[in-house]
């Protein structure tokens, strides 16, 4: 079931409040987060933020196409490495 | 026969069940157009007067994107949720259910045909 309209898209407070500060001054640096559900507002574009992905962090470029996906949907949780005793590829 | 949008040439059934040989059109869609162009949802295709044909044609025009437009627009967003890398794109990529169904067994629409692979290991008891 989608989110209730009502209390509009769920953004990480605390990562909202960085990348706003960081917007202001007008430097940019590579944010860490564990905010894999937070949804990508308009305003993160053209930032970077390291997103968790359970073991390390991704990097991921924020492009105007990725608004209003999530954080984690960008940093994949697993690695599939190919079947045992699949040699080709 | 009466020749609507392009190639679809729907045959000699009733109206409702004949748009819906349009891709993009199913029944509701196709009871909708009937209803908006003043036409009886039950009368045959073949039966349609050539105003009526083209008043049907006019609604579809002005209220629907069919046929190739919405394949290249479902195209397009495929091809967007490959391009900037989100999970669902790799899905699509590799050929796997995106909407996270299981995978151990089956999904098979996905992925195709069975390949077997020799000497498998069976499940020992």
């Amino acid at each position: 079931m989608s989110r209730s309209l009502k209390k509009g898209p769920y953004i990480e407070f605390k990562l909202e409040k960085k990348i706003l500060a960081m917007s202001e001054t007008g430097k940019k640096s590579v944010v860490k987060t564990w905010a894999r559900r937070s949804i990508i507002p308009p305003e993160f574009v053209g930032h970077t933020i390291a997103v968790h992905n359970g073991n390390k962090f991704i990097p991921v470029y924020i492009t105007e196409n990725m608004v209003g996906h999530k954080l984690g949907e960008f940093a994949p949780t697993r690695i599939f490495r190919g079947h045992a005793g699949n040699k080709k590829r | 026969m009466a020749r609507i949008v392009g190639v679809d040439i729907p045959n000699n059934k009733r109206g409702e069940i004949g748009l819906s040989y349009i891709y993009g059109i199913g029944k509701s869609s196709a009871q909708r157009i009937l209803d908006g162009a003043g036409v009886d949802r039950s009368t045959k295709v073949e039966d349609w007067t050539d105003d009526q044909t083209s008043a049907i044609r006019n609604y579809i025009n002005d209220n629907f994107k069919i046929e190739g437009e919405l394949r290249s627009e479902t195209q397009m967003n495929i091809k967007r949720l490959m391009d900037i890398g989100a999970y669902r794109g790799i899905r699509h990529r590799i050929g796997l259910p995106v909407r996270g169904q299981s995978t151990k067994n089956n999904a098979r629409t996905r992925k195709g045909r069975r390949k077997t692979v020799a000497n498998k290991k069976k499940a020992t008891k």
